[in-house]
């Protein structure tokens, strides 16, 4: 009895730890595609940020040093997405994917510039991480109750305020928005600008929170894997949380799995639960979530006739 | 006996200029709109009428020129100035958000406060005053996308009104509505100006102008022309005014000689995957040597149908039988054969379907009709005689300017289309399909146009003409059918047809 209550605690606490992070970026992301703005940069703002939180935490110690470098790192790719797109009406998934390159490479030129080490910054010391608050070895770190917090309180923001209401509205017909008089562009910035701040906390959790440092590529396809919770979520708050559990869900089955004998088929090559998620957003997108209902005007810039 | 001081002009423009590029839009008009008048502004389209209206909503920036609100001189730098001056604006395409309801969409822009739920039970309070006082009631909670046009339209103008606008300004706000739905329009606008409300009208329609203003401005080629009281003036003296020229709105053609049936749709039917029956058991036998006209309000699938009998969708049900040709669910047929068949189609959307915008007129004027000789030979493009070709098309279509070698996006609509109709006519088709005739063609074009299409029939063509303008079926058809939400609901004479019966038709009512 006991034995079955700790194995699903801690299914569930390692569920959390790796959703964390898809969940942070897909709460971004999806103010950023509210607004209109197709993010495929996440995975590149959540490295830039990983890698800064780490190099900052070791270099000075603090970990909430490293949790402000990491925003800032994400906000300055953010600000870069926001004048490609917005103020120069560039194409987005160009500058999403170029963000991403970006960010894969110039972490591994720092990192090894500045501590060569092969692209990684040096461990870190228990005092210079986000530690677990009331749950030693279950990794509940702030970061973990700023993600699950952060789901009602963007599903509050678009549906309830002001801000909200423009925001969807900017994203569905921008023509709309600059007719009633509001800037079109300062409400996108704003809303990439929350997606930075989002991407920015993700990549602090990876590198000081979960792990003790950054490796590089350490975010491994998870800003997609939060862009296609935001798909199966359908630009909905609530189901896109349900999506990121799914796969943190999986990735954490994957890790309990291996070497397992499933009856009847033997053991389970690891390589394939690995895939899992990966495996699951293909066969999700391709048609399983029925119509998705994207912002009509996502991912396309907003030009004045004149 | 004339005031001392006369009150102050609710809008007083002076000298305004805009150009865009080398375009000379607007050049130095001047008008002037009283309080508490309907007023018109006709003029074809490129006339500079709506850039005039941008610029007075902020929309684009005059070059040179004074805009005067209620006697004193404002910025207008963005629709915000607009909208704190009072003005309103409603656009030709609808500034709503599909996915909103009524009240959202009222408050975007004006929320009072940076929660939602206050101002949301503000507007609804207000918007319950504003049905009460002008009579313009809808369902505050209903998304927008399941509302009607006409609906969609009054919750325009009560965004408007609910910004507190004491200065409205229309664009063409009847290019969507059926004829009762245009008519509940201006009894609508009639109310706001009992209540005080300046009401300034765009439209290229003079039948509108002449049942609903008190005053009209003519625009020709971005000057304003000459200023008229509507009682004082005729829809003949202002078309003259409009065009510069002597204009026949009437067509005078012969009776058809009606021959063989070339085109029969039976039972034909469009199912779209999601189900939506976008044409429903739609009949039609079109003979060589006639006109047959389909009126209806946009999006009643009239689209689809020119779709289907152009080869372009396979129908669901039913079967098509083109020249001799039969298709039907499991014989799709595809625009090119259709074309070797002898069937011409002239695409409602002439920018999307029509042409490459991209391509040289000379492209443009054999698009379709490019492989074979006398334009290719051994696979490849005979460039002189392309160019020779649409020399030729545009002399006799009077296409202008005339070179070949220009981008069709240069040209104007109007020579867009005619340089598209002159391609599909030059070949002699059997059966000519023909989408929104004369849409964004300016007056003295749509005579050509429709003189052309008469000359086809004249000739022995069956002519199909898909349009919204119910002015243009009256004129140009022999046969009228009447489309609604994917069926023929009627069929009508030309002779025996009035508004109000098509009207009511189109609207789904049963008129028979």
């Amino acid at each position: 009895m006991d034995e079955a209550f700790s194995f699903v605690f801690l299914m569930l606490a390692s569920t959390l730890r790796v959703a964390t992070p898809l969940v942070l970026c897909a709460m971004g992301g999806l103010f950023s595609e509210k607004s209109g703005i197709v993010d495929v940069g996440l995975e590149g703002k959540m490295l830039m940020a990983a890698f800064f939180a780490a190099a900052t935490a070791s270099v000075t110690g603090s970990a909430w040093a490293g949790v402000a470098a990491a925003i800032l790192a994400a906000e300055a790719l953010a600000l870069l997405h926001g004048f490609a797109c917005i103020t120069y009406r560039g194409n987005q998934v160009v500058s999403g994917v170029a963000i991403n390159i970006l960010a894969a490479g110039l972490t591994v030129v720092l990192g090894t510039a500045w501590f060569a080490r092969g692209g990684q910054t040096p461990p870190l010391l228990d005092g210079q991480r986000l530690l677990p608050l009331f749950l030693p070895g279950a990794g509940d770190n702030i970061l973990v109750y700023a993600a699950l917090l952060s789901v009602p309180l963007t599903w509050w923001i678009i549906a309830r305020t002001r801000f909200g209401l423009r925001l969807r509205a900017v994203g569905e017909m921008p023509l709309a928005v600059d007719a009633a008089g509001l800037s079109v562009a300062w409400l996108r910035y704003r809303a990439v600008l929350l997606c930075g701040l989002l991407a920015g906390l993700a990549g602090a959790y990876l590198s000081i929170g979960q792990n003790a440092g950054f490796s590089r590529d350490m975010t491994a396809g998870q800003g997609f894997i939060a862009l296609a919770a935001i798909i199966f979520g359908k630009w909905r708050p609530l189901p896109a949380l349900g999506a990121c559990l799914i796969f943190g869900l999986l990735d954490a089955m994957a890790i309990r799995l291996q070497g397992v004998r499933v009856p009847g088929v033997g053991e389970v090559p690891v390589q394939l639960i690995q895939a899992m998620p990966y495996l699951l957003t293909m066969f999700l997108l391709a048609g399983f979530i029925g119509r998705a209902v994207a912002p009509k005007a996502a991912g396309v810039p907003y030009e004045k006739e004149h | 006996m004339q005031a001392l001081t006369p009150a102050a002009a609710a809008i007083e423009l002076r000298g305004i200029e805009k150009s865009f590029g080398s375009v000379h839009a607007v050049r130095g008009v001047s008008l002037r709109i009283e309080t508490g008048t309907i007023t018109g502004i006709v003029g074809e389209n490129g006339a500079g009428k709506s850039t005039l209206m941008s610029i007075l909503y902020g929309l684009y920036r005059a070059d040179a020129g004074e805009i005067w609100v209620d006697g004193q001189p404002v910025e207008m730098a963005s629709p915000r100035d607009a909208i704190a001056h009072g003005i309103g604006m409603v656009h030709q395409h609808f500034m709503l958000i599909d996915s909103f309801t009524v009240l959202e969409n009222m408050v975007l822009g004006a929320e009072g406060g940076l929660l939602l739920a206050g101002g949301l039970a503000a507007a609804r309070a207000e918007l319950a005053r504003l049905a009460r006082d002008y009579g313009l009631s809808i369902d505050p909670d209903v998304r927008v996308a399941n509302l009607s046009v006409g609906e969609q339209q009054r919750v325009e103008i009560l965004k408007v009104l609910f910004r507190g606008a004491r200065i409205l300004i229309l664009d063409e706000p009847s290019a969507v509505l059926t004829p009762q739905e245009t008519d509940r329009l201006f009894r609508i606008l009639q109310t706001l100006r009992e209540r005080g409300v300046t009401v300034v009208l765009i439209t290229h329609k003079l039948r509108e102008i002449m049942a609903a203003t008190d005053r009209v401005y003519v625009m020709r080629q971005g000057r304003m022309v000459v200023e008229r009281r509507t009682r004082d003036t005729s829809s003949e003296e202002l078309a003259e005014l409009m065009v510069g020229r002597k204009v026949r709105l009437d067509l005078d053609k012969a009776a058809p000689r009606q021959g063989e049936i070339l085109l029969r749709a039976e039972h034909l039917s469009l199912v779209d995957d999601r189900g939506v029956r976008l044409l429903d058991d739609v009949g039609i036998e079109l003979r060589a040597g006639e006109i047959v006209g389909i009126a209806g309000v946009t999006g009643n699938g009239q689209s689809e149908l020119l779709q289907v009998l152009a080869g372009i969708r396979a129908p669901s049900e039913g079967r098509l039988t083109v020249c001799g040709r039969t298709l039907d669910a499991r014989h799709p047929g595809n625009p090119a054969d259709m074309r070797v068949l002898g069937l011409a189609h002239v695409p409602e959307d002439r920018l999307r379907q029509g042409m490459v915008a991209a391509f040289e007129a000379s492209e443009t004027s054999i698009l379709g009709y490019q492989d074979g000789p006398p334009f290719t030979r051994h696979y490849l493009l005979d460039g002189p005689a392309v160019g020779a070709h649409c020399a030729q098309l545009m002399e006799r279509f009077d296409v202008r300017p005339r070179s070949p070698g220009l981008r069709s996006s240069h040209f104007s609509g109007g020579n867009q289309q005619k340089l598209v109709l002159a391609r599909e006519i030059a070949r002699q088709p059997k059966v000519l399909l023909v989408g929104q005739p004369t849409r964004g063609v300016d007056i003295g074009a749509i005579e050509f146009i429709h003189r052309e299409l008469v000359k086809a029939r004249d000739a022995g063509c069956a002519v199909l003409v898909v349009s919204v303008e119910l002015d243009e079926i009256l004129s140009l058809a022999d046969r009228i059918l009447v489309m609604f939400a994917g069926r023929i609901v009627g069929e009508v004479e030309p002779g025996r047809a009035d508004e109000r019966r098509l009207g009511l038709m189109m609207a789904g009512a049963d008129a028979a």
